[in-house]
């Protein structure tokens, strides 16, 4: 788990282009939006391609994702929960 | 009426050049212009990164225009309006996207490059930095057109709605920019005496020939 | 005083209809354009509906008589769309006056680059193409095609450009740089549009639901709109006849976000305000309300917010016809214009189709049937990315 923590990590900061923040910086349990990493709906969907490109898993309803991105951690357990980590 | 130019900004592929003055030169990479003008001028938007080079001029111009021009913060920001024009259009991020969709193997689309394939999103941009929202407009022309901005930025001000005019071009292509942004204003006495600059086709065109 | 600015001659072309008589025949029975996709080849075929104009590129050649192989569909549906404005206004370009042509689109001539973009990066073969790709060149093809011409220019302002080449060509004219003006805008549908649009999850699968509780985004439709706008002065010059006084306009920005409009409106609401304040009208005034209404929750959530915001709890009747012809991204404000000139003339309000349940978040209703009632006054809104916000009103000529 923890490891695949860190790899989502490096790669929401490659996929959304957070140039002036470092994987430390990035709390696994704290909300990915809102305060967090200031993310915003575009964001949102580009962690859904995100998914898409390195894990193989397809959202179709955007609203799913509200869920899913709460924080580094629950999208770790979603990619899990669908066998594909 | 009486309209002067009270800040501008210069961008080209060699640096930044604001009211006379070089803000930044660039002797690297054209690729690494926009993160190294940000880094030196100190800039602390982390949005920034995510932008297109188009957004990301835009933005770098507007900063350095506005950055010394102190009264711009008094002026209502739903009075103040936003007009560029350009010549390439989005087309250096319409061709991202476009590489994204033709590739049938390696498919992925990108919302956040998807939402920069519209000139006017720099607008939006520099709108939401800045928190104007007043009438905005972009152009595409064949060439540098300093009759159209003056007009359009003439009319603007003579309506009830606007006391100034965030004017200029943004090109973009191959990845190289060419960015001239402008602000104009009604004259007055304090705008007339330091570095005055009168709003008129010849000097917009000496502006954009810096 | 600077001079009023009549309408007086429409065109266009669109899923509903080849022309105005067409697409008033479809409001009227109320007969929506979207479908199934014929004409593009995407592999979105199946998946999305769209409001396609229902001609192949060869039968537009026709309809244009212009066979010039660098055409693209864009230009087609520009020059028949416009042609139409002119010879309905019965104006001929080279009677002496000062005519301009400004016109607006965001994908421009990317239809056919996308045909041959593999061709040209791995072959450098149709490179041509390239010529008639930009945003400015269709409307090179409208002026070339209308004959005389003293200005041109093209406007990219997302989906609300058309209204903003509406307003700039009123401007001209009433500042004397023009007698007339043929303006409005045009997109075509290509790939592009609908992987970047899918890319940001605001397309139905369904048919669109404007201001419908159920709805989950918008279905892309294409279509080119102008209409001639003539200064009263060169109007009564040339015996013309107006078909609606162009009264109010505004653009604002909402500030908020790249594409995504504020919850609360901000921009939208400004941007009505000020058109009103420019008419003269009390809000009271407007009797009917043309409104973006994609369908996305985004849009409809945000204007039916500024519209309460401006218009309290007597918004006017409204509904949006987006469901007729689909979004029409650049030209969907001309569009609207041409529907607010024939609201006006025919005094009749065009159905807000597939719309069942109110949305939650207020009680906002559009109308769902076509409704008979006099129409003095029309508000148009269109919104597009980049924050801008325009608002157009229409009177009774």
């Amino acid at each position: 788990m923890d490891a695949l923590i860190e790899k989502l990590k490096t790669q929401i900061i490659e996929q959304l282009n957070l140039a002036e923040v470092k994987p430390a910086d990035i709390n696994p349990d704290a909300p990915l939006f809102g305060d967090g990493l200031g993310l915003d709906s575009i964001d949102a969907l580009e962690l859904i391609v995100l998914l898409e490109k390195h894990y193989g898993i397809k959202i179709q309803d955007p609203k799913d994702g509200k869920t899913i991105f709460q924080s580094v951690r629950t999208m770790a357990e979603y990619i899990k929960s669908q066998g594909k980590s | 009426m009486d309209t002067t130019i009270t800040t501008y900004t210069r961008i080209r592929r060699q640096g930044i050049l604001s009211n006379d003055q070089l803000f930044y030169e660039h002797n690297g990479e054209a690729a690494t212009f926009a993160g190294d003008a940000y880094k030196h001028l100190q800039l602390s938007y982390p949005k920034f990164h995510k932008m297109d080079l188009l957004c990301k001029a835009g933005l770098l111009a507007t900063e350095t225009a506005l950055k010394d021009h102190a009264s711009f913060q008094s002026l209502d920001m739903s009075r103040v309006a936003i007009v560029l024009a350009n010549r390439a259009s989005s087309l250096e991020t319409d061709r991202q996207h476009q590489r994204s969709i033709s590739d049938k193997s390696n498919y992925f689309p990108s919302p956040a490059v998807f939402v920069y394939t519209l000139p006017n999103i720099v607008i939006g941009e520099i709108a939401i930095k800045y928190k104007i929202t007043g009438e905005n407009a972009f152009f595409v022309c064949e060439h540098f057109d300093a009759a159209l901005l003056h007009d359009y930025a003439e009319t603007l001000l003579k309506s009830e709605h606007t006391d100034a005019v965030l004017a200029g071009w943004t090109d973009v292509d191959q990845g190289l920019t060419d960015t001239l942004i402008y602000l104009v204003e009604r004259s007055t006495d304090s705008n007339k005496n330091t570095n005055f600059k009168p709003h008129s086709f010849e000097t917009i065109n000496q502006l954009y020939t810096l | 005083m600077s001079q009023r600015i009549y309408i007086s001659g429409l065109g266009i072309i669109s899923a509903i209809g080849n022309n105005v008589e067409e697409t008033f025949h479809s409001l009227s029975q109320a007969r929506s354009g979207i479908g199934k996709i014929n004409h593009l080849t995407t592999r979105y075929r199946d998946e999305f509906l769209a409001g396609e104009v229902k001609l192949s590129n060869a039968e537009l050649a026709d309809l244009v008589n212009d066979h010039n192989p660098q055409l693209n569909r864009n230009s087609y549906l520009a020059m028949k769309a416009a042609k139409e404005a002119l010879v309905n206004a019965g104006i001929d370009p080279k009677d002496g006056m000062r005519t301009g042509v400004i016109s607006s689109t965001t994908v421009a001539g990317m239809g056919k680059t996308e045909l041959y973009y593999k061709d040209m990066v791995e072959k450098g073969t149709h490179l041509e193409v390239l010529d008639t790709h930009d945003c400015g060149d269709s409307t090179e093809r409208i002026a070339d095609y209308l004959g005389h011409v003293d200005y041109i220019t093209t406007i990219s302002t997302a989906c609300s450009s058309a209204a903003n080449a509406i307003m700039l060509g009123c401007r001209m004219i009433k500042q004397g740089l023009l007698d007339r003006a043929v303006v409005g805008g045009v997109d075509a549908l290509s790939k592009f549009t609908f992987n970047g649009f899918n890319t940001l999850m605001i397309l139905d699968r369904e048919w669109c639901r404007p201001f419908d509780d159920t709805r989950t985004g918008l279905n892309l439709g294409e279509a080119a709109a102008f209409l001639v706008i003539e200064g009263e002065e060169a109007l009564r010059k040339r015996g013309g006849k107006a078909l609606a006084e162009i009264v109010g306009y505004a653009n604002t920005n909402d500030a908020y976000h790249q594409t995504a409009s504020s919850p609360e409106g901000f921009g939208a609401t400004l941007a009505i305000k000020q058109a009103l304040a420019m008419s003269g009208l009390q809000p009271s005034q407007i009797d009917y309300i043309n409104m973006h209404g994609t369908g996305t929750p985004n849009n409809d959530l945000s204007e039916g917010t500024a519209t309460i915001a401006v218009f309290g709890d007597k918004v006017p009747r409204f509904s949006s016809t987006k469901a007729f012809t689909g979004h029409t991204l650049a030209a969907a404000a001309s569009v609207e214009a041409v529907f607010s000139v024939l609201s006006l003339q025919h005094n009749l309000i065009f159905p807000n189709l597939n719309f069942k349940t109110p949305m939650k978040e207020f009680n906002l209703v559009p109308e769902t049937t076509l409704v008979q009632t006099p129409i003095n006054t029309v508000l148009s809104n269109s919104f597009g990315f980049g924050g801008n916000c325009s608002s157009l009103i229409f009177k009774k000529a």
